[in-house]
């Protein structure tokens, strides 16, 4: 599964380990999930979405 | 998904805490194995009731680390809590046949001296380690 978490972090400036903190997930987890290694729970893909307050569907998409 | 107690100090705070608390427990039943195995040799005579006193609270520590080790567990997210899956699983099954064939190979009279089941447990616990090593390293 493709993501966009990488950038929306990016854009708010937050390092791997604020948006951990965050997510209440741990610094391994964020970034396994950018790099598409981990595909994220439902819970946890729509924690994501209220956090960047986004439509979970922008954040991540099916290959 | 994680379990965090909000009146905590988050989900960070709580994994340091279910993970000291796991080290301690761990500590108190090694401590507890060394005095019940060691105890009836050097400490107290073999017929003492000392030593089914020491084995019951050994037994009583291990329980306590089981459910150390249960809450540890769900105070990891998501993706630490499969890697344990997957190294749990790796050791349970290599645990189980290595196991049981150790002990067709002691049976059958192929190996010389008695199956130990230390042997069995130092198995059990390198392919736990070396299972989360590797389960850890491929989501890097």
């Amino acid at each position: 599964m493709k993501n966009r978490l990488k950038v929306l972090r990016a854009e708010r400036d937050w390092t791997q380990a604020q948006l951990a903190e965050r997510l209440e997930v741990s610094r391994q987890t964020v970034n396994a999930i950018e790099k598409g290694k981990f595909d994220p729970s439902l819970p946890l893909a729509f924690k994501a979405a209220r956090l960047f307050d986004m439509p979970i569907e922008e954040i991540f998409q099916g290959e | 998904m994680s379990n965090t107690n909000p009146a905590s100090g988050g989900w960070h705070a709580n994994v340091r805490r279910q993970t000291v608390r796991l080290a301690y427990w761990t500590l108190a039943w090694v401590v507890t194995m060394a005095i019940a195995t060691f105890g009836p040799q050097f400490v107290w005579s073999q017929g003492s009731a000392l030593t089914p006193i020491a084995i019951a609270i050994n037994l009583l520590i291990g329980f306590g680390m089981i459910w150390a080790n249960k809450e540890h567990l769900r105070s990891l997210d998501e993706m630490q809590q499969r890697i344990q899956l997957e190294a749990m699983g790796i050791a349970l099954g290599v645990g189980l046949v290595v196991g049981l064939a150790y002990s067709n190979l002691d049976i059958s009279n192929l190996i010389s001296a008695d199956a130990e089941i230390s042997y069995l447990v130092i198995v059990v616990a390198l392919t736990y380690l070396a299972s989360v090593f590797i389960g850890t390293r491929k989501y890097r």
